[in-house]
C-alpha cells in the first residue's frame, strides 16, 4: 500500500470512530454555539464602547466558536490516540508495514472532518442570526481554511500529549490550560479596547489572540493582509510544532514498545 | 439527634479531608474561580464604560459577585461528583449500612460543600481586595453576601446530590454540571439586566438566579433593594432542592445504595 492509501484507511477509521460517538461530535458543535449565543446577547452593549470595530457583536463573536471548537478537537484527537495506546491498538499496528506518517495523518483526519462540519454549522447559525461577512464568498472559504488549520494546530498538540502520556486522563487534564489561553486573549474585546495594561500585554503575547484576529478580520474588515497573515502564520507554526512533536513522540513510543 | 450530628460530622470531615489533601480536587477548585475573575474583571473592564452601565462600585466588584456565586455553586456541584464517586466505589453502600441516620449523610456532604465554598470565597475576597476592588457595602451587607453565597452553594449542592443519589455514577457529571452552568450564564453576567439584549434578556428576566446575582451586587455596592424578596427566592430554591435531594436518598436506599 502507498502512503496515501495507508493514510486513507487510517483516516477512514478515525472519521468513522468520531462520527459514531455522539459525545465526540455534539459537544464541539453545540457548546461553542451556546456560549456564543450567551455572549452575543450579554455583551451586545460592548458595541457602544467608542472604537469598537462593528455595531454587531455577532460579527465580532463568531470567531469564538471556531477557536473553542478547535480546543475540543485537540481533546478529541489526544483522547483518541491515548485510547489507541491504552488498548494496545498502536502496538498491534506497529507490527504491520503501516508507516508512522500515515498513522498520524490518519488520526488527525477525523478531527479535521468534525472541524469542517462544525465550521459550516457555526456559519449557518451565524448567517441565520444575521451574520455579515465583509470579505464575501471567497472570504468565507478562506475563513474555513484558516479554521481547519487552527483545528489541525490544536489537534496536533492534543495528539502530542496523547502520545507522550498515553493517558486519556492526562489529555483531559490539559484542557483547562487550553481554556486559559482562550480567555486570556482578545476573544471578548479588541486588544486596543482592553483597559488593563497587564491583560493587554498577556493578550498581545498570547498567540491565540492572532487566531481570533485573523478569523475576525475576514468578517468585520474584509481583506486585511497583516491580520490574516498573522493568523495563518501562528496557526501554521503551532501546527508545525504539534505535528513535529507528535511525530517524534510516536517514533519514541513505537521504539519503546 | 446526637446520632444525626455524628453522621454529619463524620461524612463532612471525610469529604473535607479528601478535598484538602488531594491536589487534583483542591487546585482546580481554587484556580478556576480566580481565573474567571481575572478573565472577566480584567479582560472586560472597559464594558464598565458602556453608556447606561452605572454600577457604583466599578466593574471589578460587579464581576466579583458573579464569580463568587459561580464558585459557590460549583463547590456544591463538585461535592455531587464526590457523592457519585462514593457510590461507584461502593463506599456509599457501606456508609448507608453503618449510618444510623441516613439524612445525616446528605447534610454531611452539604456541610463539606459549604466548607469548600468558604475556602474558595476567602481566597477570592483576598485577591479581589488586593487588586483594588471597591466595596461600598457595610459589614452587614457583606455578611448578607456571604449568607447568599452559602445558600447558592447549598442549593447547587442539593441539586447535584439529588442527581448523584438517583444515578449513582460519575458519568452523571454533565447532568449535574451543565444545568447549573446554563442557569448561571443565562443571568446578567457581563452587564446589568437592562443592558442585556436578545433572547438572553428575555430568559434572564424569568431566571431566579438573576435576582440572586443582582441582590449580591446590591450588597457589595451598598445599594437599597428588597432583601427579603431575594432571600425568599434563595431559601425557596434551597428548600425545593433539599426536598429533591432527600427523595434522592430514599431512591438510593430503595436501590440498595
Amino acid at each position: 500500500m502507498t502512503l496515501w492509501q495507508q493514510t486513507y484507511e487510517m483516516a477512514r477509521r478515525s472519521v468513522l470512530q468520531t462520527l459514531r460517538q455522539p459525545a465526540m461530535v455534539i459537544p464541539p458543535v453545540l457548546f461553542p454555539l451556546v456560549l456564543m449565543g450567551i455572549n452575543v446577547s450579554g455583551l451586545d452593549a460592548a458595541t457602544n464602547i467608542p472604537g469598537f470595530p462593528t455595531d454587531s457583536y455577532l460579527d465580532f463573536a463568531i470567531a469564538f466558536p471556531f477557536v473553542q471548537g478547535s480546543l475540543f478537537a485537540s481533546i478529541n484527537a489526544g483522547s483518541a490516540i491515548a485510547r489507541d495506546v491504552e488498548t494496545g491498538f498502536l502496538n498491534r499496528l506497529a507490527l504491520t508495514p503501516m508507516r508512522r506518517a500515515a498513522m498520524l495523518l490518519g488520526q488527525l483526519a477525523g478531527v479535521l472532518v468534525v472541524a469542517l462540519i462544525s465550521g459550516v454549522i457555526y456559519l449557518a447559525v451565524g448567517f441565520a442570526a444575521g451574520l455579515h461577512v465583509e470579505s464575501g464568498f471567497w472570504g468565507v472559504l478562506v475563513l474555513l481554511v484558516l479554521a481547519m488549520l487552527i483545528a489541525l494546530a490544536f489537534a496536533s498538540v492534543g495528539a502530542f500529549i496523547g502520545l507522550r502520556t498515553g493517558s486519556g486522563e492526562a489529555v483531559q487534564g490539559v484542557f483547562p490550560l487550553f481554556f486559559v489561553f482562550l480567555f486570556l486573549s482578545s476573544s471578548s474585546l479588541p486588544r486596543d479596547l482592553i483597559e488593563h495594561d497587564w491583560f493587554r500585554t498577556i493578550a498581545t503575547y498570547n498567540p491565540v489572540s492572532y487566531l481570533f484576529e485573523g478569523l475576525r478580520s475576514l468578517i468585520i474588515f474584509g481583506w486585511q493582509g497583516k491580520e490574516l497573515g498573522l493568523g495563518f502564520l501562528f496557526a501554521g507554526t503551532i501546527a508545525l510544532i504539534g505535528v513535529t512533536g507528535s511525530s517524534t513522540a510516536l517514533r519514541n513510543r513505537l521504539a519503546r514498545t | 439527634m446526637r446520632r444525626f450530628w455524628d453522621v454529619v460530622a463524620g461524612v463532612a470531615w471525610r469529604s473535607i479531608k479528601k478535598f484538602a489533601t488531594n491536589p487534583q480536587l483542591l487546585l482546580p477548585s481554587l484556580i478556576f474561580p480566580l481565573f474567571f475573575f481575572v478573565a472577566f474583571a480584567g479582560g472586560l473592564s472597559s464594558v464598565g464604560n458602556v453608556p447606561g452601565f452605572d454600577f457604583p462600585s466599578g466593574y471589578t466588584a460587579f464581576q466579583f459577585v458573579f464569580v463568587l456565586l459561580q464558585a459557590s455553586a460549583f463547590g456544591g456541584v463538585f461535592t455531587g461528583f464526590g457523592i457519585a464517586s462514593d457510590f461507584e466505589n461502593g463506599f456509599s453502600r457501606r456508609l448507608m449500612l453503618a449510618a444510623p441516620n441516613r439524612l445525616g449523610i446528605l447534610f454531611g456532604y452539604a456541610l463539606s460543600a459549604m466548607m469548600r465554598a468558604a475556602i474558595v470565597g476567602v481566597l477570592l475576597f483576598t485577591v479581589a481586595i488586593a487588586t483594588g476592588m471597591q466595596v461600598h457595602g457595610n459589614g452587614v451587607d457583606l455578611f448578607g453576601l456571604i449568607v447568599l453565597a452559602l445558600l447558592v452553594n447549598f442549593t447547587a449542592g442539593m441539586w447535584a446530590a439529588g442527581v448523584a443519589m438517583r444515578l449513582r455514577t460519575i458519568q452523571a457529571g454533565p447532568a449535574m454540571q451543565m444545568p447549573v452552568f446554563i442557569v448561571l450564564f443565562l443571568a446578567p453576567v457581563y452587564v446589568p439586566l437592562d443592558l442585556l439584549a436578545g433572547w438572553v434578556e428575555a430568559v434572564a428576566h424569568v431566571n431566579p438566579f438573576t435576582a440572586l446575582v443582582e441582590g449580591g451586587r446590591d450588597f457589595i455596592s451598598g445599594q437599597d433593594f428588597d432583601v427579603w424578596l431575594m432571600f425568599g427566592i434563595a431559601i425557596g430554591l434551597g428548600a425545593a432542592f433539599l426536598a429533591w435531594a432527600v427523595r434522592g436518598v430514599h431512591r438510593a436506599e430503595m436501590a440498595g445504595g
